[in-house]
């Protein structure tokens, strides 16, 4: 049961993915952008970072990368995908995730924590949390304001940001998607970072929760 | 080049220098490459502790924290391309410094940036503000390093002399530690990372080693320019190098590009080397010779690898997308030989490039003025409305809330940081072991100016004692020395007198000096920045804090404390003064101080609360711990002048009740117990916690509203 950590050029947060998935108990390995095998990978991780310096839109070279075709072709048979911010912005480059993402309304960087909501268990990041649950991620990102493109529906939101009452909250990022899943589920794009909320020594592990679903996902996955 | 200067390259070469030459001893010889107005001083420093593993004279100092692991740390300044451009000026400022830890071996793991500023009332001191920190967070982000920490300062001198200072900090295993002395006649050095175009030509020498006028902002085509995607992928190709070990040496490419890369990489090891311009990849056509081996062209590298080994660096290169280049051969003899076009532009002794630099002991005095300015001490007027006071303390942009700035930055990349940035000391831990690094970065401008032995005295020991309250003992420290004029005699004895006395406060505290850097020539139309030494300590600690003390964690009914010397006078350099900047600050009593920090220390690892006394005084300490924990205090009646001056050496602990502090040796009291919504001095509302909130959350953001 492995997780593939796709590294491209400019990732930066693949270490941390491997990490908090090992101190959970899974599998993973680093898999670089020029490899074109992936049938091993029993699930992939799009970890964070600055893929190929952003240069032109974030994400939009990475999608050209060699390895996309085995990720579109897992994504397509059900494995359990998950993009981790720029991870996120790559799915929807590739077209595996609808909508875009833009810079945040304040024009700046966003490093802190941030609220987000549950709010659907049909995924392989939020099956085990329960719809309404509250939890608390940071966020650390520039171009972290989703949109749904004009003729898109809006559905497959799966975490929305949510201020201390616990209401939908677009005043951090000008966007209230965190979490978005495909319809079939198994391919989901996070925004925040679930991999740097698994400890309470850094300020959370609510993170845990989210990366767990991931985890049975991926052990579900027929051998 | 000083007439004097050229005198002595033609005595080396005996003979007139060729252009290119020419241009190599201009840049290597500016102050800012050869350090000629402070080496003969620099020597004060003592370095020759178990734990060090190298010291200054390197690109990183590197010290043991056991268990075979190794931390790299450097402090850098680049100051005067900031103030043409603040953006890029900073950014190549962070990409510089990096660059020196993983030249050593190390994965740069953290960055931290103490910066000093004109008031922000001044819409160019606003400007080169937000220039410098979107420039951090621009490049620090993008490169994937976390900036964990850092300072602001604000003074009127600053505002053409902006001050930009980073700090970086790289761990590795001992075996992954890679030094800059060439191996082998033979070996062959490859030019790695991005092209060599016109930006950044003589930045050293026109920018960092002269000082400002009116025509400065003709000095932008002078500033680098940084792309941080490219030292990404540089950092991780140099790993995977030095994984295969595939590189005898590696230097990077900094101040003086090319000229320095080769000169220092052949000289380290005795030898010579032959170098080929026309192998270096070129961003722009038609560049000369002297632009070539001046320019400072960022993201480059230079590895001296076995012939043997040549086509696996170039595989590894390959697979990351940078550029490779074999531009020369280590040879016998000692000289170094450029060729372009098929002529030979250069032929120099490759030592006389760096070791050859001149070296002066240049006039020193003491300023006339200075006994005056001692006797212009502040005075607090007799009645001072405290709560009035610490209103317009925790609105001073100097003391206020600095999360609308480090927010930008990412510093939770890499699961390692425990202590973030806001509270005293950052800590960070080391993955699979218990061991914590604690870095603090620590400046005092006013108080430098008043008395620079003094001043340099107390920053070395607050640096320590923001280390110790996570629960680090203060381990290795670099200093970054920001002055004006070396050709003053005033600024040179500034410059001596800080030296001293960092010296003397490290040796107190058995603390190693492994590296540092100074930047002179600070100074626009005649005009000296104040003597502005920063430094930036390592702290270490094995095992960490199982809850390291946090400015956060203050509860209802917790007892609050102050240890160290009470004074009440010691007002010279204070907030409270403001602008009136006179007085001698207090002497530091140098057991008092040690022994302060050793508390601080051991408290840590059962105290919630350690908070370092510094700007602001014990009333603003006080505020802060209110703030972050969302609390209320009632403090004891005392003197006004007790809760205002800045007496050095002192630490507030807020304990549960019960807490035993265990200190004989140093004055504590007990100052008050935490509760309500209210700071309270006896009876007495000084200030409501939610309005010391808003004041202190809106201090910068309001100033920099547009």
């Amino acid at each position: 049961m492995t997780v593939a950590v796709i590294v491209f050029p400019g990732s930066n947060c693949e270490h941390d993915a491997v990490y908090a998935l090992r101190a959970l108990g899974a599998e993973a390995e680093l898999v670089f952008h020029k490899e074109t095998d992936l049938s091993g990978a029993d699930g992939i991780i799009l970890p964070g970072g600055f893929a190929h310096g952003d240069y032109l839109r974030t994400g939009a070279i990475a999608r050209f990368s060699p390895i996309m075709a085995e990720v579109e072709r897992h994504a397509a048979a059900g494995t359990p995908i998950v993009g981790i911010c720029n991870g996120f912005q790559i799915l929807t480059e590739a077209g595996l995730l609808p909508g875009a993402m833009v810079a945040n309304r304040d024009l700046r960087f966003i490093c802190r924590h941030v609220l987000v909501r549950v709010e659907s268990t049909d995924s392989v990041l939020t099956s085990n949390a329960e719809v309404g649950q509250v939890l608390r991620i940071p966020l650390n990102s520039y171009e972290g304001n989703f949109v749904f493109g004009a003729a898109e529906t809006a559905e497959g939101v799966v975490l929305r940001y949510v201020d201390d009452r616990g209401e939908p909250d677009d005043t951090i990022n000008g966007s209230t998607v965190a979490g978005l899943a495909s319809p079939a589920g198994n391919v989901v794009g996070v925004m925040p970072h679930p991999e740097r909320a698994t400890e309470s020594i850094l300020g959370s592990s609510d993170g845990r929760v989210l990366l767990e679903a991931f985890m049975t996902s991926v052990a579900a996955v027929p051998a | 080049m000083t007439d004097d200067e050229y005198d002595a390259v033609v005595g080396i070469l005996d003979r007139r220098p060729e252009d290119a030459e020419l241009a190599m001893y201009s840049v290597m010889w500016s102050e800012h490459c050869s350090y000629k107005s402070s080496r003969a001083w620099l020597g004060r420093f003592r370095s020759d502790y178990p734990w060090v593993v190298i010291g200054p004279g390197e690109n990183a100092g590197v010290v043991d924290l056991g268990d075979g692991w190794l931390a790299a740390l450097r402090i850098e300044s680049h100051n005067h391309p900031s103030f043409v451009e603040p953006y890029q000026g900073a950014a190549t400022g962070v990409g510089g410094i990096l660059r020196d830890i993983f030249t050593m071996g190390a994965r740069p793991v953290a960055v931290w940036d103490p910066l000093r500023f004109g008031p922000l009332e001044d819409a160019h001191n606003r400007y080169l503000f937000d220039g410098v920190v979107s420039g951090i967070a621009g490049y620090g982000n993008a490169v994937g390093v976390p900036t964990l920490g850092g300072e602001i300062e604000f003074a009127d001198r600053f505002s053409s002399n902006p001050l930009v200072n980073v700090m970086a900090l790289g761990l590795m295993k001992e075996e992954q530690l890679v030094t800059r002395a060439a191996a082998t006649v033979g070996h062959a050095a490859i030019l790695l990372g991005s092209s060599t175009g016109r930006d950044g030509i003589g930045g050293a020498s026109i920018l960092a080693s002269a000082a400002f006028d009116q025509t400065s902002t003709g000095k932008r085509p002078s500033v680098q320019v940084g792309d941080p995607f490219e030292e990404k992928k540089l950092i991780e190709a140099c790993l995977e190098l030095y994984d295969a070990g595939l590189v005898a040496a590696i230097q990077d490419l900094g101040a003086a590009g090319i000229s320095c890369a080769t000169a220092e990489s052949a000289a380290a090891g005795g030898l010579g080397m032959d170098v080929d311009l026309d192998a270096v990849p070129l961003r722009e056509a038609g560049m000369t010779a002297a632009e070539i081996l001046m320019s400072e062209s960022q993201e480059r590298m230079l590895a001296i690898v076995d012939p043997g080994d040549v086509d696996a660096v170039f595989a590894i290169a390959d697979k990351w997308d940078i550029s490779a280049s074999a531009i020369g051969t280590i040879t016998e003899g000692g000289k170094l030989r450029v060729t372009h076009h098929g002529v030979e532009v250069a032929s120099v002794p490759a030592g006389s490039l760096s070791e050859g630099a001149p070296r002066y002991e240049r006039r020193r005095q003491r300023p006339d003025d200075l006994e005056s300015i001692w006797a212009d001490a502040p005075r607090l007027s007799g009645q001072i409305d405290l709560g009035a006071t610490l209103h317009r303390l925790l609105d001073d942009p100097a003391l206020g809330d600095r999360s609308s700035i480090y927010q930008q930055y990412d510093h939770m990349l890499f699961l390692q940081t425990i202590v973030e940035p806001g509270h005293d000391g950052s800590l960070i831990r080391i993955k699979g072991t218990e061991k914590g690094v604690a870095v603090s970065t620590d400046g005092d401008a006013s108080r430098c100016f008043l008395d620079p032995r003094r001043g340099a005295e107390r920053i070395v020991f607050e640096s320590a004692l923001n280390v110790a309250v996570t629960g680090a003992r203060p381990y290795a420290l670099v200093d970054n020395l920001n002055f004006g004029n070396p050709e003053k005699p005033e600024i040179m004895w500034q410059f001596v007198e800080t030296v001293e006395g960092i010296a003397a406060a490290c040796d107190a505290l058995a603390v190693p000096v492994v590296g540092g850097n100074v930047s002179f020539y600070n100074e626009t139309d005649g005009v000296d920045i104040y003597p502005t030494p920063v430094v930036g300590m390592l702290g270490f600690c094995d095992p960490m804090p199982a809850h390291p003390p946090r400015l956060d964690r203050a509860e209802a009914g917790m007892d609050v404390w102050l240890i160290g010397q009470e004074d009440g006078t010691d007002l010279a350099g204070s907030r409270v003064a403001g602008h009136h900047l006179g007085g001698r600050p207090a002497a530091i009593d140098f057991d008092v101080a040690r022994r302060v920090v050793a508390h601080a220390t051991r408290l840590a690892d059962a105290a919630p609360v350690l908070h370092d006394v510094s700007a602001g005084g014990l009333m603003v300490a006080i505020a802060e711990i209110c703030i972050l924990s969302q609390v209320g205090v009632t403090l004891e009646e005392c003197d006004a002048a007790l809760m205002l001056d800045e007496a050095p050496s002192r630490l507030v602990a807020v304990t549960p009740v019960g807490f035993d502090l265990k200190i004989d040796d140093v004055p504590t009291r007990h100052l008050g117990v935490v509760g309500g919504d209210w700071i309270d001095q006896g009876p007495n509302h000084l200030m409501s916690v939610a309005e010391a909130t808003a004041v202190w959350r809106d201090a910068i953001p309001r100033r920099m509203a547009p």
